[in-house]
């Protein structure tokens, strides 16, 4: 069982992020659900959406303990870094957030997702970056299963975009290991 | 066809298409505008018509005409808009005309909020707009079961001829989850020989709710109120979780009925023998539900997003054998397991009378 809670930046790809992992546990035959925050946003405020993933029957799909926080900016940190249960996995974007984990009781990785992906060539897959840590710290899906879904939610006329995103996944793989 | 991930609103869209509706008339509001907006895309794509109408009053006059003529036809809209489309709903009740509408329900009352709410409970059940009349209303709880239910609405519609309504909520419109369309078991239909199809060569049918003599009128309710009894004979549905020795039941629907579930598991860990009783169609409400109940409960708790609907009927069914308690959020907030376990616990510990 993992419950996930993507969260970020308007356009920073958190909402796609996430809708992959559900995907890709739906192509392994698990149980998911995929919920986005909706309500009265302000402007440049976070965007997050809640994912489970689970062999069992999935419950609430809406989250308030979560297994698993992946924070793309600041504000995003600072509101769900306190959510995460004891033992719980935050990984954090460190090219936008200067500050490190607050918590002693959870597994922190800061991974400088912005910095790696504008090495790539291409800034707009910071997101990747942090999927291919976040496939490489938990196992929740495996990451042909993800290949599998970056093709369903990057639309056809994008496929060319398929392989730079690959390499970003394994670039973040890589630097979380 | 294999499984997708969609989206609660779409995969209403695509399950009434499936299921043969051509017709789609709304207007939009938060939270279900992926409804309206996934019908203008794929009705043209199957040769139906889609129509943004100038308001909720037109729109369900839209379907009451569609109807008429013996189409599939439905609407969506949530909490205020369907509140504007009552007057249209109880012409449509009172005609007898076969239509489904989803209303996915916002926190009221007023203009209220975007969250998801479940406190259009009497509205849905107990009639809504004027007159003696009644929906079909179910209350899925997952964005398959939505669909299932869906794709079955168009037809239970046409047999009663008497509109379905798909009561939902913000979350359930909003989530992704993986569905599957499976085309559910036919009924037998009768031939719409009602409808207003061009009368050459037969005798003029007429669509009509009006009915001056009184004595006419009273024996088009009695047929209605026949109906209706009719379908609380036939069409009660329930899910029972963990109920073979329960001494505490919780009663839940829809959204909240996931989470009573995941609370019912952490009440057995606890050592509280709980279960759920999960209404599917919420008129008719499964009463026959409560006579299958062991002896070992001694109370009920009905749980909703709402400051308290359907736990009345769960008091009319339960007939003042056992205490029934209740417990709520409402303005858009989900009620959190841990304060429905409280509950719980002090209905056990006796704490709660």
């Amino acid at each position: 069982m993992a419950e996930m809670i993507f969260a970020g930046f308007g356009g920073q790809g958190v909402m796609s992020m996430g809708m992959m992992v559900a995907y890709a546990g739906m192509i392994e035959e698990k149980n998911v659900s995929w919920i986005p925050s909706y309500g009265p946003e302000m402007r440049g405020g976070t965007a997050n959406c809640a994912v489970v993933v689970t062999a069992e029957e999935i419950g609430s799909p809406i989250i308030t303990e979560p297994d698993v926080v992946v924070a793309m900016n600041l504000p995003s940190m600072n509101k769900f870094e306190p959510m995460l249960k004891p033992g719980g996995l935050l990984i954090y974007n460190s090219s936008l957030i200067e500050r490190e984990g607050g918590r002693d009781d959870i597994t922190v990785i800061g991974v400088p997702a912005n910095q790696l992906a504008t090495e790539l060539g291409n800034s707009r897959v910071a997101n990747m970056i942090v999927m291919g840590a976040l496939l490489a710290k938990t196992k929740v899906v495996g990451t042909e299963s993800i290949k599998k879904a970056l093709r369903q939610v990057l639309p056809s006329h994008r496929h060319d975009l398929l392989g730079i995103n690959e390499e970003a996944i394994q670039r973040g793989a890589e630097y979380a290991k | 066809m294999a499984k997708q991930l969609m989206k609660g609103n779409e995969a209403i869209g695509e399950a009434a298409i499936q299921a043969g509706c051509r017709y789609f008339f709304g207007y939009p509001i938060t939270p279900q505008n992926e409804v309206p907006e996934y019908m203008s895309r794929r009705l043209p794509e199957v040769g139906g018509v889609f129509l943004q109408a100038e308001s909720e009053v037109a729109a369900i006059n839209m379907v009451y005409g569609a109807a008429g003529a013996g189409d599939r036809v439905m609407t969506s809209s949530s909490s205020p808009g369907i509140s504007l489309k009552q007057e249209g709903i109880s012409y449509i009740a009172g005609s007898e005309l076969p239509c489904l509408i989803i209303n996915i329900i916002r926190g009221g009352p007023g203009l209220g909020g975007i969250q998801p709410a479940q406190s259009d409970y009497f509205q849905a059940t107990k009639g809504g707009g004027h007159g003696d009349y009644h929906l079909f209303v179910f209350a899925p709880a997952s964005v398959q079961e939505m669909v299932d239910l869906i794709m079955e609405s168009f037809d239970i519609a046409d047999y009663y001829r008497n509109p379905v309504m798909i009561l939902g909520d913000g979350t359930l419109g909003q989530m992704m989850e993986p569905v599957e369309f499976k085309a559910p078991k036919k009924r037998d239909l009768p031939p719409k020989d009602w409808a207003t199809t061009g009368c050459a060569g037969r005798e003029r049918n007429v669509i009509n709710s009006l009915s001056l003599v009184a004595e006419n009128l009273e024996k088009h309710n009695h047929k209605l109120q026949e109906k209706y009894r009719h379908m609380k004979e036939n069409e009660q549905r329930w899910e029972l979780y963990k109920t073979d020795d329960a001494e505490l039941v919780l009663v839940a629907y829809g959204t909240t009925a996931r989470i009573v579930k995941s609370v019912v598991n952490k009440l057995r860990d606890q050592g509280i023998k709980a279960g759920l009783l999960r209404p599917i169609t919420i008129f008719p409400f499964p009463e026959k539900a409560f006579a299958l109940l062991p002896d070992t409960v001694k109370a009920f708790l009905a749980v909703e997003m709402s400051a308290g609907q359907m736990v009345e009927d769960v008091r009319l069914a339960v007939d003042g054998k056992c205490p029934v308690h209740f417990c709520g959020r409402t303005g858009g907030i989900i009620p959190a397991p841990a304060e429905i376990i409280k509950v719980a616990t002090e209905i056990m510990g006796g704490e709660r009378k």
